[in-house]
C-alpha cells in the first residue's frame, strides 16, 4: 500500500499539482498580495517532487527519517518565509493539507477494484500529511518565537544607554520596570561602558522607573557594589517622593550608597568630586547647577 | 614552584596577576607579600587583577586579608582592574570586600595610593609640632 501512495505520486505529477492547486484556490489560503502564483506552484512542484524521492523507500510513517531530510528542508524553508510574510499558522498547514483531497481522488479512482487497499493508503495518506502538516506548524511557531525573542533582547538593549555626561562621568537613565533579566543587561552594560570610557563615576537615574521594590532596590545596591569593585563610584538619582517612602518601609539599607533626588543633584556631586565645574563657574563657585 | 612576582616601586610594591589564581599561589602571595612589606617598609601595595577572568571566593577572601594584613603592616592595599564579569561574580556571591580600595587601571591606582600616602605621612607632623611647643 505504501508504494501505491509513490506511485500515484510518480504517475500523475503535473495533475496533482493542478488539482492541489485548485483545492488551495477553493479553500481561500491564497494570498495574491503575499504570494505570487508562480512562486506557489513552484512550492507545489518543488514538494511533491521531494515527497515522491522519499516515499520511494516505503517509508511513510517516520517524517524525522532521513529519506525525508529535504522534504523537512523544504517545508522549514517554506514555514520560515511564510511565517515572516505573515501568514497564519493554519494558512502555512493547510498547505499540505490540501493536497489530501486530490491525492485521495486519484487513490481511489486507481484501486477503485480494492475497496480495502484504498482504505490503507488513505489512512497511511493522512498519517503522513498531518505529521508533515504538524512539521510546518512547529517550524512556523519556531520562528516567530525567534523572532520575539530578538525583539525581546533589542528591546533590553535599547533600554539601556550608557551616555557619556563629562570627562569620567557616564549616566544610565532607566525606563520602565526593572526585573532580574533587565538588572543583569543594566549591570553589564554599564560596567562595560566603565572599562570603556574610563569613567570614575556613574550616575544611575531612576526618574522613569516606577515602583522600586525590595528585588529592584537590592539589583541596585549590587550594581552600586559591582561598581566599587572596578574602582568608580556610584550615584542612585531621581528617587521620587513616593519611592523614598517604599524604600524606607521596606527597611532597605541604602547606608552605603550615594544618592541624589535629581540627576542634577547627582551630577553636581559628580563634578566636586572631581574638582572640575561647568565652564560659567569658577572651581569653588557656590550655588546650584 | 610558580610564584607570583612582586615589583618594588619606591613606596609602593606592585603585584601584577597574570595566571590563573589557584588556591595555593593566592596563599604564597599572601606569604611572599607579608614578608615583602616588612622588608622593604613599603607603604602601599598595588594589586593589578586586570587579567583574572575568574574569581571565586575563596580569592577574594585572599584579597581581603590581604588588605587587611598590609592595614596592620602600614600598608595600604588597592586593587585595579578588575573585569566586570568578575565584579558581578563576587557580588553574586555576596562579596563585597569592603576593606578593600579599588580603581580602574594602574595609573589611577597608583595616584590614589600616592596621595594617600602622603596624606598618611602629613599626619604625624602635626604631634611633632606639638610636642616642640
Amino acid at each position: 500500500m505504501t508504494t501505491r501512495i509513490h506511485e500515484i505520486l510518480k504517475k500523475y505529477p503535473s495533475e496533482l499539482i493542478a488539482e492541489w492547486f485548485a483545492a488551495m484556490t477553493s479553500s481561500g489560503i491564497r494570498r495574491d498580495a503575499l504570494l505570487k502564483e508562480g512562486e506557489l506552484r513552484e512550492q507545489c512542484a518543488e514538494f511533491l517532487r521531494l515527497l515522491t524521492q522519499a516515499t520511494e523507500q516505503g517509508n511513510l510513517t517516520d517524517i524525522n527519517s532521513s529519506g525525508f531530510a529535504s522534504v523537512r528542508d523544504m517545508l522549514e524553508r517554506l514555514s520560515r518565509s511564510r511565517s515572516l510574510q505573515g501568514f497564519s499558522p493554519s494558512e502555512t498547514a493547510t498547505f499540505i493539507f490540501s493536497l489530501k483531497q486530490p491525492l485521495f481522488d486519484r487513490l481511489r479512482r486507481e484501486l477503485a477494484s480494492q475497496p480495502e487497499a484504498v482504505a490503507d493508503a488513505m489512512w497511511s495518506a493522512t498519517v503522513l500529511l498531518d505529521k508533515l502538516g504538524l512539521f510546518t506548524t512547529e517550524v512556523h511557531q519556531r520562528t516567530r518565537e525567534e523572532v520575539i525573542v530578538r525583539q525581546q533582547q533589542e528591546m533590553l538593549e535599547l533600554s539601556t544607554p550608557v551616555v557619556q555626561m563629562w570627562d569620567r562621568i557616564v549616566a544610565l537613565p532607566l525606563i520602565g520596570t526593572l526585573d532580574s533579566g533587565r538588572t543583569q543587561t543594566v549591570m553589564e552594560t554599564l560596567l562595560q561602558r566603565i572599562v570603556e570610557t574610563g569613567a570614575e563615576i556613574a550616575i544611575i537615574d531612576i526618574t522613569g522607573v516606577p515602583t522600586v521594590d525590595t528585588l529592584t532596590a537590592q539589583h541596585l545596591i549590587k550594581t552600586v557594589t559591582a561598581t566599587r569593585l572596578m574602582g568608580a563610584e556610584c550615584v542612585i538619582s531621581g528617587i521620587r517622593p513616593q519611592i523614598a517612602q517604599t524604600i524606607v518601609h521596606l527597611g532597605v539599607d541604602l547606608a552605603g550608597v550615594v544618592t541624589k533626588s535629581s540627576l542634577a543633584g547627582a551630577f553636581s556631586w559628580a563634578l566636586k568630586r572631581l574638582n572640575q565645574s561647568l565652564g560659567s563657574q569658577g572651581p569653588r563657585a557656590p550655588g546650584k547647577v | 614552584m610558580e610564584r607570583i612576582p612582586i615589583l618594588r616601586m619606591g613606596k609602593v610594591l606592585l603585584v601584577t596577576i597574570q595566571v590563573d589564581m589557584h588556591d595555593q599561589l593566592a596563599v604564597t602571595l599572601q606569604d611572599d607579600l607579608t614578608a615583602r612589606i616588612v622588608d622593604s617598609g613599603a607603604r602601599g601595595v598595588l594589586i593589578d587583577i586586570s587579567s583574572l577572568e575568574v574569581v571565586d571566593s575563596f580569592i577574594g577572601r585572599i584579597l581581603g586579608n590581604i588588605a587587611t594584613m598590609s592595614r596592620v603592616l602600614d600598608a595600604q592595599t588597592v586593587v585595579v582592574g578588575m573585569q566586570p564579569a568578575v565584579a558581578i561574580t563576587l557580588v553574586e556571591l555576596g562579596m563585597s570586600l569592603p576593606g578593600i580600595r579599588t580603581a580602574l587601571n594602574v595609573e589611577k591606582g597608583m595616584a590614589l595610593l600616592q596621595a594617600s600616602i602622603e596624606a598618611d605621612d602629613a599626619v604625624p607632623e602635626v604631634p611633632d609640632a606639638s610636642l616642640e611647643d
